[in-house]
């Protein structure tokens, strides 16, 4: 079997899995993996950048909130329907993609990492500024009646969960077609060598640039479907705690692999779940978890798993 | 000759840094289809040069022409895409990648999506190194001598008009120093080659013509004979590598 295809039945088995998930698992864990479903898609936009690109942001959520106030605000004050506002969302992050791309990427390294951090805060504050309209910390809630996306009522559960599995499905399809192309192949090679690039005769800042608008954009999708599907909207997802969340994500399940975003997701989710049900210190726990899995797996789940038996996994 | 015009040409190029004139007023000429052999002793300017026109690194003062036009102000990656293409003195290739994808992206620069084309182009590239059947194997695991001929097969697979070589001799065995020689002549008849090198042998074996750097000036240029002659060429380099 080709590399390919082997990599196809693994994306492929993972979606039908989640597909069985909704006939079998409890409606709790349906409830999670719908949260984890939006919550991964944040993570693979991160991955393009920092798996892919190895481009380190400390700041990527004030691309997730872009895209969630961007659907929300237009929910709130112009009237929009659910379609017309998750495009608002989209459109705000490659807006905002963009502006922070042209700027940032005048810097590289950890100069990169704390300018993107401070984008980010930039970004927090200018919602807490504005809390007359954003309602700040507090946030607000998207009515049902705000959620029906051509005919579909989004804040039913069934509903949900497929419209996340829907989501998730089309940008793991998308990422991995991504990786595919000359375009993310030279992704890859500025991770790997940027002097050797350039060297090649590639732009290599237009293709940085490129890898942040994608992932941004990606990022906004994920946080303008995180608020339409559970209709809420506010100030923490755009803390640096949702910054630091998908670089963790990541991390753990496997930098610059498909998979690994929604596995680490997965693993972290759950984590922080399982501890908290034994202990009120459950970030003790998780911590200590985070640090074993990183002093004996450091490339993360799905980057071991490569290593040590699937030297094909994309 | 001299009504051709050249493929690269440079006018007063000068580059320092801090107080030391690394490279300084080199006018050089460089015919289409030659062999041209930059030499000098350590220090003499010669890596400082090529990344000049190659724009590595930005001249202080002084112009360069290639294919016709002023490339003086591009930057690195426009002039590789004009036609030139280098290969680096401390072996640059992506360890972490195939050796088929290492020269898949030198070639799909050109070819874009044309897969066929990149999948013929990278066979070819790794045949004429001698690498044909490794096309699966990690850059990072092979020798330093095969990582030297995997970035000479990079710069082969951009089919460039200049193809600049910095020291591509260092590293390898005498076998395939000979089979590094044959190559760059059966290339010769597409490509203009400019060669940095330390390694006599290649350079008297190879070269049609040489160019000598000293202290960041031309000092001498010839063709071999001339130039394993001349006594300033002989003090400055040769004299002191046959002491």
């Amino acid at each position: 079997m080709t590399p390919t295809a082997k990599a196809f039945l693994l994306h492929g088995g993972l979606v039908l899995a989640l597909v069985a998930g909704h006939f079998i698992l409890p409606e709790y864990h349906q409830g999670n993996l719908a949260r984890i479903m939006a919550l991964a898609v944040y993570a693979m936009g991160y991955n393009v950048l920092f798996g892919y690109s190895g481009l380190l942001s400390l700041g990527h959520a004030m691309f997730f909130s872009a895209g969630m106030y961007g659907m929300g605000l237009s929910v709130q004050h112009l009237g929009f329907g659910a379609g017309p506002a998750f495009v608002c969302g989209i459109l705000a992050g490659v807006v905002l993609a963009t502006a922070v791309g042209v700027l940032a990427l005048r810097t590289t390294g950890v100069a990169f990492m704390i300018v993107t951090l401070m984008f980010s805060q930039a970004v927090f504050l200018t919602i807490l500024y504005f809390t007359p309209w954003t309602r700040g910390d507090e946030g607000f809630v998207i009515q049902p009646v705000d959620r029906m996306l051509f005919g579909i009522d989004l804040s039913d559960a069934t509903y949900r969960y497929f419209a996340a599995l829907v989501l998730f499905a089309i940008v793991m399809l998308a990422t991995s077609r991504l990786i595919q192309a000359p375009f993310g192949r030279v992704l890859i090679a500025i991770r790997e060598n940027e002097e050797r690039t350039r060297m090649l005769g590639y732009d290599v800042y237009r293709h940085k640039l490129g890898a942040v608008i994608l992932s941004g954009t990606i990022s906004a999708v994920s946080g303008a479907a995180y608020g339409l599907l559970f209709g809420y909207v506010g100030a923490s997802f755009a803390s640096v705690q949702y910054s630091i969340l998908p670089l963790l994500w990541v991390l753990l399940g496997g930098a610059g692999t498909i998979v690994g975003p929604f596995l680490g997701t997965l693993f972290m989710f759950y984590l922080i779940d399982l501890t908290s049900s034994i202990t009120t210190a459950y970030m003790l726990l998780a911590g200590a978890a985070l640090v074993l899995l990183t002093l004996f797996a450091p490339e993360g789940l799905a980057g071991s798993f490569r290593r040590r038996l699937a030297p094909w996994l994309p | 000759m001299a009504a051709v015009t050249p493929l690269l040409s440079t006018r007063g190029l000068s580059k320092s840094f801090g107080g030391l004139r690394a490279v300084h007023a080199v006018d050089f000429d460089l015919p289409e289809g030659q062999i041209r052999a930059l030499i000098g002793p350590n220090g003499a300017g010669k890596t400082t040069f090529v990344s000049l026109l190659c724009g590595r690194i930005t001249a202080d003062e002084g112009n360069v022409h290639f294919a016709g036009r002023d490339v003086t102000a591009l930057p690195a990656h426009r002039r590789i895409q004009a036609g030139m293409a280098y290969t680096f003195q401390i072996t640059s290739v992506f360890p972490r990648l195939s050796l088929h994808e290492n020269i898949a992206l030198a070639a799909r620069r050109r070819l874009g999506h044309d897969r066929e084309g990149v999948r013929a182009a990278v066979g070819h590239a790794l045949d004429m190194v001698g690498l044909a059947g490794r096309a699966n194997q990690l850059a990072g695991d092979l020798s330093y001598g095969h990582q030297r001929l995997v970035e000479i097969a990079m710069g082969l697979a951009q089919a460039p008009r200049l193809l600049i070589l910095d020291e591509p001799t260092q590293g390898l065995s005498d076998s395939e120093i000979s089979e590094f020689n044959a190559l760059i002549r059966s290339i010769a008849s597409e490509t203009t080659v400019l060669l940095i090198e330390h390694n006599m042998q290649v350079v008297m074996e190879l070269a049609e013509f040489i160019t000598v750097l000293n202290f960041g000036e031309v000092l001498a240029e010839g063709e071999p004979e001339a130039i394993r002659r001349n006594p300033a060429v002989q003090e400055a380099y040769l004299g002191t590598a046959h002491a």
